[in-house]
C-alpha cells in the first residue's frame, strides 16, 4: 500500500515499513526547504488545513501550522479553550462545523483514546492523529525515527532504550511500533508502577536499572515525567524519581560510544535528564524539532497534494 | 500504455555531437564562462548538465558549478495526479543570486515544467538570467517559453511520445520516438 492512498494518519501500528519509508524520504527534501533563505513552496496552495487541540502543546501545534504555511496551505487553529465547545456544543456538531467551512485536512489532539479515530470515520475530511491519550502520537515517532535514520545512516537493528513514564506515553507506544518494523532492539526503563504488564507482547524487554538498560544502546529516547498524570501517586516524589532515573553524563559510559538522545519535549531538566545531557554533545534535542517540522511538510504534502476522489477510505 | 518505437532520432553519437556544439554555443552566448552555471532538472536533465559542464570545462578550461533542480512541488497538475509523485532533494550547492544559469532539460513540450524549474530556481535566489538548453524540442508549447539552445527539433504529433535515455539513468544513451498503440 501506499501512504497517500490512506484516508488519515490515525497510528504507526497500521503503517507497513514501505509507508515510513517514504514519509521518511520525502521529509529530506522538505527539510533542505527549511534551511533556505526563503522558506516557501506552492505546494499546497488552496488548501486549508485545521489543528484543533484538545489537550496542551507548544511545538507539535506550532510546527503543524508553520509546516502548512511552508507549504503555501492555509492554516487556521482552533482555539479550543475560547470556542463553542465551552458553551457544550458536541464534537460531532464541532467537527461538521468545521467541515462545511471547506478544510481539507485536520490536524487533532485529545485526551481520550480513539477520539481521533472516531473522527475520521465521521467526515470526509483527512484526520491526523497529534496524540489520543495514552495510545498513539504518530508524527512524534516518525520524527525521532527520521533523527534516528539521519544521524546513524540507518534504522535496522539498532538498540534502542525509552526511559520514564511508559504507561501514560502515546510516544513510547508509536515509537515502540515504528522501531520494531525495522528490527531494532526496544527497551522500556522506568519505575515498575510506570511500566503497563504486557511489554513482551510488544517485543519490548522491560528493565528497572537504569544502568541495565542502557548498556550497549545506540540510542535513548527520555520521556517526560507527566506531572499532571501523577495525581494518584506512582511515584514517592520527583527527588526520587531524579535518583533513580534521571539521564545523567555518567550513565552515558554504558552506552555505545556515539550514542545518542531523544527527548520529545518539553523538558524538566534536573527531573527526567540533566542539563549536561540535554545540552551535551550527544544530544539530538534541538535537531528534534526542526526534523518535526519537516515530517509534517512531508505529511502534508502527501496527504493534502493528491486529487481528493483517488482516496481509499 | 503500450508503446511501439518507430523512429530512432539520435544515437549516442549525435547527443554527443549535440552536446559540444551547445558547449560552444553557450560559451559564445556569454562571452566565457564568468559567473556561468548549468543546472539540469530532474531526472533525464540532470546527467545532461553535467555532460555539458563536463564539455564547457574541456573547451575554457575552467570548471563551473553544476546543480539539479527537483521541480515537484512546483508542478501545476499536482491536483491531477492520482497519487503524489516523490519528491527528490535539490542540488543547487552555490549561491545562484547574480549567476547566468543555464537549465538543461531533455525534452522540451508544453513548457510547463520550465515555468516550474523557473519558479523553483527564483526560491533559491535571484539570478542574473536564466538560459535554456534542451537535448530535443519537439513543439506544442501551451506556454510562452522558448529554448536557447536546442540539440534537435523534432515536429512531433501529440499522439507520439519522445523518449531520451541517458546512460546514468537508463544504460544508454538515445532519443526514440514512440507511439501509443491501441489496444
Amino acid at each position: 500500500m501506499k501512504f497517500e492512498q490512506r484516508k488519515d494518519l490515525l497510528g504507526i501500528k497500521e503503517l507497513q515499513r514501505e509507508e515510513i519509508d517514504q514519509i521518511l524520504d520525502t521529509a529530506v527534501p522538505m527539510k533542505d526547504i527549511i534551511k533556505r533563505d526563503i522558506k516557501k513552496v506552492p505546494t499546497l496552495r488552496g488548501k486549508a488545513m485545521v489543528t484543533i487541540f484538545y489537550e496542551n502543546s507548544t511545538r507539535t501545534r506550532t510546527s503543524f501550522e508553520l509546516a502548512g504555511k511552508y507549504l503555501s496551505a492555509d492554516t487556521t487553529n482552533l482555539a479550543v479553550s475560547t470556542s463553542s465547545v465551552q458553551k457544550g456544543e458536541s464534537l460531532k456538531d464541532t467537527i461538521r462545523t468545521i467541515e462545511m467551512m471547506g478544510f481539507d485536512l485536520m490536524i487533532m489532539r485529545h485526551s481520550m483514546t480513539g477520539t481521533p479515530h472516531y473522527v475520521a470515520r465521521n467526515t470526509s475530511m483527512r484526520v491526523i492523529n497529534a496524540g489520543d491519550g495514552a495510545n498513539e502520537h504518530p508524527t512524534q515517532a516518525l520524527l525521532d525515527m527520521y533523527s534516528i535514520r539521519e544521524k546513524k545512516g540507518r534504522l535496522d537493528g539498532l538498540k534502542v532504550a525509552i526511559l520514564g513514564d511508559i504507561l501514560h506515553s502515546r510516544v513510547a507506544r508509536s515509537n515502540i511500533y515504528g522501531l520494531s518494523k525495522y528490527g531494532c532492539e526496544v527497551r522500556v526503563v522506568g519505575p515498575s508502577t510506570l511500566i503497563p504488564p504486557g511489554m513482551e507482547k510488544m517485543g519490548v524487554k522491560a528493565y528497572y536499572s537504569l544502568d541495565e538498560a542502557l548498556n550497549g544502546v545506540d540510542v535513548i529516547n527520555v520521556l517526560r515525567v507527566q506531572r499532571e498524570r501523577q495525581e494518584i501517586g506512582y511515584f514517592p516524589s520527583l527527588d526520587e524519581y531524579s535518583d533513580l532515573y534521571m539521564l545523567r553524563t555518567e550513565h552515558l559510559l554504558r552506552a555505545k560510544d556515539d550514542v545518542m538522545i531523544l527527548h520529545p519535549g518539553p523538558m524538566n531538566r534536573g527531573v527526567e535528564i540533566s542539563s549536561e545531557v540535554a545540552d551535551g554533545i550527544q544530544s539530538a534535542i534541538n535537531e528534534q524539532v526542526t526534523n518535526g517540522v519537516a515530517i509534517r511538510m512531508a505529511l502534508l504534502y502527501m496527504m493534502m497534494g493528491g486529487a481528493k476522489d483517488e482516496i481509499a477510505n | 500504455m503500450p508503446l511501439r518505437e518507430k523512429n530512432q532520432i539520435m544515437d549516442e553519437v549525435a547527443i554527443k555531437r549535440a552536446l559540444t556544439r551547445i558547449a560552444h554555443e553557450i560559451i559564445e552566448r556569454n562571452k566565457g564562462v564568468d559567473r556561468l552555471a548549468v543546472v539540469g532538472i530532474r531526472r533525464r536533465g540532470g546527467p545532461l548538465a553535467i555532460e555539458l559542464a563536463r564539455r564547457i570545462e574541456e573547451i575554457e578550461g575552467v570548471g563551473i558549478p553544476v546543480g539539479i533542480l527537483d521541480i515537484t512541488l512546483y508542478r501545476d497538475d499536482l491536483t491531477l495526479q492520482a497519487s503524489q509523485p516523490q519528491v527528490h532533494r535539490t542540488e543547487v550547492n552555490f549561491d545562484i543570486n547574480d549567476m547566468k544559469i543555464v537549465l538543461v532539460d531533455d525534452v522540451l513540450y508544453t513548457g510547463r515544467t520550465v515555468r516550474a524549474a523557473m519558479d523553483a530556481l527564483m526560491d533559491l535566489g535571484r539570478p542574473k538570467s536564466i538560459q535554456l538548453a534542451v537535448l530535443v524540442d519537439r513543439g506544442h508549447r501551451e506556454l510562452p517559453i522558448k529554448a536557447d539552445f536546442i540539440g534537435k527539433n523534432v515536429p512531433t504529433s501529440k499522439q507520439e511520445i519522445i523518449s531520451v535515455f541517458v546512460k546514468e539513468i537508463d544504460g544508454k544513451d538515445g532519443v526514440s520516438i514512440e507511439e501509443i498503440v491501441d489496444s
